[in-house]
């Protein structure tokens, strides 16, 4: 039997180009900007991707498979935390897609195959909206936001 | 992308109501999200309408059915706008107070 899932779907507009926000997610050096980690991939279908905390312990904390790479419009990924990767139940799927729009670029996330209630889909409630923040920030200002930041204590 | 619309939209009870059931369940078509409120579909289409022009929702069509999925990124980006920007003054001002009542 198979456990219920769940989807997101993340939208955001960037003053951007299609080509730029497509950097931002397949390169290093940008990701690390505004991320605070790294995809590290050859981009190639069926290829793995990584994704690498940017510090000195280089922690790689989800992994999966590139499914499907047409820069500038679209990037489909597999998804899994790094200590299930050898589960494939606990692959989830992330699907970029990116539209010119008037002056500015349409990002859309969708995250699905997400297993409901799970800590995957509860922690990356709590990511996707600040990744994507930081992203557009770092796009539109040259400075990405802090994604480690913590509610500071009352 | 436009805070006015997002303040206008969060501006509602109905439609806050909106974010909220589709918090707790996201995905959902029309009729699921009616069945929860005591409204006409055409009243729910128009608040719906008002959420996704904000960018607090957004839809996905999956066969013949709309989906509606809350997208709280115009939320994170009030939040680092509007609130963030304040906490750190209130936390400078106390700063200054325990300086000042420690005599540093």
């Amino acid at each position: 039997m198979s456990k219920e899932k769940t989807s997101f779907v993340y939208v955001t507009y960037i003053r951007s180009t299609p080509e730029k926000v497509f950097e931002a997610i397949m390169k290093p050096e940008i990701a690390r900007r505004y991320w605070g980690h790294e995809n590290v991939s050859d981009w190639k279908p069926g290829s793995t991707w990584e994704h690498v905390r940017t510090n000195e312990q280089r922690t790689v904390h989800v992994v999966g498979k590139v499914v499907e790479v047409a820069p500038p419009t679209r990037l489909v990924i597999t998804w899994a935390s790094a200590s299930q990767a050898a589960d494939p139940s606990s692959y989830s799927r992330v699907s970029f897609d990116v539209a010119a729009y008037e002056d500015m670029v349409r990002l859309t996330v969708t995250h699905d195959e997400l297993e409901a209630g799970s800590g995957m889909a509860k922690s990356i409630q709590q990511g996707w909206p600040i990744v994507l923040s930081s992203l557009k920030s770092l796009l539109e200002t040259g400075q990405g936001i802090d994604v480690f930041a913590k509610p500071k204590a009352a | 992308m436009d805070a006015d619309k997002v303040f206008k939209a969060l501006g509602d009870p109905t439609r806050r109501m909106l974010l909220d059931l589709l918090c707790e369940k996201n995905g959902q078509t029309l009729g699921q999200l009616c069945e929860n409120l005591d409204m006409a579909r055409q009243s729910a289409t128009q608040h719906l309408g008002i959420l996704e022009a904000a960018n607090l929702v957004s839809t996905v069509w999956r066969g013949r059915e709309k989906l509606h999925f809350i997208n709280p990124v115009p939320l994170h980006e009030v939040y680092e706008r509007w609130v963030r920007k304040f906490e750190r003054q209130r936390l400078s001002l106390l700063h200054d107070l325990k300086k000042e009542l420690e005599g540093e």
